[in-house]
């Protein structure tokens, strides 16, 4: 089913169908497909069938509340869901309850949007394939042998499966965009500050961005625009005004400059990725774009500036789990043996090794060799971005370097790591990125083209992403579930 | 190289209860992937300022208010012990 959210708002509109029908369609699918997928930790069928019946009756009295009216949504378990349990795929959380929602999940409901569920995720967002999820298993929809990617293998599952019309997740190294490449849809990380992190349960504050997966860019660009904007509950959030991130999407790419980096096709990287990226150039380039060759000199850096800051963040955050206020509690013979069998019982291997690095990164004696040395090599990342942006408006490359891997094949931490080496550096500079799906591998696999822009120029990221995608038509494929 | 003694340390400071196997595996895997990060040691940083943000952005301010918070019951509701309005927790100080 895979439908668009342009396209059912305006069948909403013409009063072709209606959001309720169109939920218990959804609904119905989960039912019988998501044995097979997992996109789907927990599904929220009584909340959504009475949010679909409100915005009925918005549709019969004429007065939607705008172009996501109705929309069947996932959200990533990250985020905090008043009265709906948030898990973060983790034991630790496996039965919170958040007495709030999310600034994103309020906004999303405010646009009319209708919460089928809560979807997978690696553990507190800590991954590449949604393998370290604590609490249940995702399949990549194109093959369910392997991975979808992560850490929001389950927004982009559900998508990619038609389990959902769109969906929300973080992308802190590349959690967004490298499950929307292994998944053949459309996901975008924002500006950093761009979208609220207020209610999004913390892995790295420095490095986390909340953003949207669509089953096309316009469907992206939507959702963008409704979770968009300052909120005075985020003291990182951007007071900036907010495009109409729809508004230009048709201009076409023609006459701007996209640079090419040396750094991002590199020896070892898949052929068949480098083959579809290098094609998909071409194709931005017949329609009337020009290409710099560059370089970002710092990109191999990036990674191991990324394993030091974001471990060191997430000890820091995750510090707050100790069996007290809410989670999982192990007694212990004292508060300190208490809190530290909540967190041995509480936590996966992942998870645990991040805290270590981190914990370890920044004791006494190593911070200023470890943690104070990133914070400069981040540094240099950022001026790179900052020297291209003089001479180009974007800068196009692959968003992984390769296709979706099975399931069990990464088992080395480092192996999977170097999964996010060409989606680090946005993150580290805090400027959009999308990945947009740009072709598939004989074996049928999707492969994604990523578009970097400068600081909240979203707007310009989007109508290349879109410029492309119309030329195209891998955003209309499907894979076959039954 | 950091040695079983290290982990150990840094598992205490983690406050996270450690089995000897999974230190041992703890123990080679920090490793694996400090050698990967060593080579940071090696990037010329003199004269660069560090970031801690991507964004510039500085306090954030806002006039001192009394505002809504949320109520005790709701704020209690996930507490795996309580007693009254309290988080209960194992005794800290020795009778």
């Amino acid at each position: 089913m895979r439908a668009f959210i342009h396209e059912l708002t305006d069948a909403f509109t013409r009063g072709e169908t209606t959001p309720s029908k169109v939920t218990d369609a959804y609904l119905a699918r989960i039912a019988t497909l998501d044995d097979k997928v997992g996109a789907y930790i927990t599904v929220t069928a009584d909340h959504a069938r009475s949010a679909a019946q409100a915005s009925d009756k918005r549709y019969r009295e004429g007065r939607p509340l705008g172009p996501l009216d109705g929309a069947p949504i996932a959200l990533k378990d990250v985020f905090c869901t008043k009265g709906v349990r948030t898990t973060c795929a983790s034991k630790i959380l496996e039965n919170f309850v958040p007495p709030y929602d999310a600034t994103v999940v309020d906004r999303l409901a405010r646009a009319g949007a209708v919460t089928l569920g809560k979807s997978n995720m690696d553990e507190f967002a800590m991954g590449s394939s949604t393998e370290h999820s604590a609490l249940k298993v995702t399949r990549n929809p194109w093959d369910l042998t392997r991975v979808p990617g992560g850490s929001s293998g389950g927004p982009a599952a559900a998508v990619a499966a038609g389990l959902a019309a769109g969906s929300l997740g973080t992308d802190t190294g590349g959690s967004i965009r490298q499950p929307a490449a292994f998944c053949g849809v459309v996901g975008l990380k924002p500006t950093y500050g761009r979208v609220s992190r207020y209610g999004l349960v913390a892995f790295a504050s420095s490095l986390d961005h909340p953003g949207p997966f669509g089953a096309d860019v316009t469907d992206t660009a939507l959702l963008l625009g409704a979770i968009a904007g300052h909120d005075p509950n985020d003291a990182t959030s951007l007071a900036a005004p907010v495009a109409d991130y729809t508004a230009g999407l048709e201009q076409g790419v023609r006459g701007l400059r996209l640079g090419v980096p040396d750094e991002y096709f590199t020896k070892g990287m898949d052929a068949e990725v480098e083959g579809a990226v290098r094609a998909a150039i071409d194709v931005l380039k017949g329609l009337g774009a020009t290409l710099e060759r560059l370089s970002l000199p710092a990109t191999p850096h990036a990674l191991a500036t990324y394993y030091v800051i974001a471990p060191a963040e997430a000890s820091s955050n995750l510090a707050r789990y100790d069996g007290v206020k809410y989670g999982l509690r192990v007694p212990g013979r004292d508060l300190i043996d208490m809190e530290s069998k909540t967190r041995a019982a509480g936590f996966g291997a992942e998870v645990k090794r991040r805290i270590m690095l981190g914990t370890y990164v920044l004791s006494a004696g190593y911070y200023d060799a470890y943690y104070g040395q990133a914070q400069k090599v981040r540094t240099l990342v950022r001026r790179d971005f900052d020297a291209a942006f003089d001479r180009v408006d974007l800068i196009v490359a692959p968003t992984t370097p390769n296709v979706p891997f099975r399931r069990g094949e990464k088992a080395d931490p480092i192996a999977m790591y170097l999964n996010d080496v060409f989606t680090i550096p946005a993150d580290m500079s805090g400027v959009p990125a999308v990945s947009v799906p740009c072709g598939f591998t004989a074996s049928g696999l999707p492969i994604g083209l990523q578009l970097i822009g400068r600081a909240l120029d979203e707007a310009t990221v989007l109508r290349a992403a879109r410029a492309y995608e119309r030329a195209t038509d891998w955003h209309t494929r499907r894979p076959e579930l039954s | 190289m950091i040695g079983r003694e290290d982990v150990a340390h840094v598992a205490r400071l983690a406050r996270l209860a450690l089995t000897d196997a999974e230190l041992e595996t703890m123990r080679e895997q920090l490793n694996a992937i400090l050698a990967h990060i060593d080579a940071l040691k090696a990037v010329d940083t003199a004269g660069i300022e560090p970031t801690s943000h991507a964004v510039p952005q500085f306090n954030v301010m806002r006039d001192d208010e009394p505002r809504p918070c949320f109520p005790p019951e709701e704020m209690l509701a996930n507490a795996p012990d309580r007693s009254g309005d309290f988080f209960r927790v194992p005794r800290i100080i020795e009778e």
